[in-house]
């Protein structure tokens, strides 16, 4: 189990620029959605992007963390569905 | 002879076109966001391959190593591993996963 304030700490620890938030999907503290906006995710590929974030929760992954969904857009692309 | 899973998935990987590393099957996806993928793969109107990492914990923890990455699902097109749940979708509603596997089976 990881709190979803954990999450979003370590990725704004990762990416100091980004906005973050992470909610829990399914109630039980290991699954997780996190939307993040950031710059950094400037002229890099989705896969790049999620890399970058995952890299944040590596040691839980699999762990106390079982799930985190993605959504990472630059600050540009805000508000593209 | 002791196994290679890692040249088994390079095999799976090089000799399908479309193929997705799930939890359960196509026919039974046996999580939420296998069974997402699968139904977007279903739409492109592909064969495709699927291997079930619950049936084969050695390759289910091989996958994650020879990718890089640290959930199921995963889709590769063409050899390339093209991401997750979440990417596979994003791609698609943008329009940009159907020409990418038509340019795969040679369109």
């Amino acid at each position: 189990m990881i709190a979803a304030e954990e999450i979003e700490r370590r990725i704004r620890e990762a990416m100091p620029q980004a906005e973050v938030k992470v909610v829990d999907t399914h109630g039980g503290s290991d699954h997780f959605a996190a939307e993040v906006i950031a710059p950094e995710f400037s002229g890099k590929t989705l896969i790049e992007r999620h890399r970058m974030v995952y890299a944040t929760v590596k040691d839980v992954m699999g762990g106390a963390l079982h799930a985190l969904a993605l959504s990472t857009k630059t600050p540009e692309e805000r508000g593209d569905s | 002879m002791s196994r290679d899973v890692m040249a088994e998935i390079k095999e799976e990987v090089d000799n399908n076109k479309l193929l997705i590393y799930m939890k359960g099957s196509k026919d039974f996806p046996q999580c939420g966001f296998s069974m997402r993928t699968v139904n977007v793969l279903r739409e492109l109107g592909r064969d495709f391959k699927d291997v079930n990492v619950l049936a084969d914990p050695e390759k289910w923890q091989a996958v994650k190593t020879f990718s890089d990455w640290p959930t199921i699902p995963q889709v590769y097109v063409d050899g390339k591993f093209v991401g997750g749940c979440d990417i596979v979708n994003e791609m698609h509603a943008k329009g940009e996963l159907a020409p990418m596997v038509d340019q795969a089976f040679g369109e």
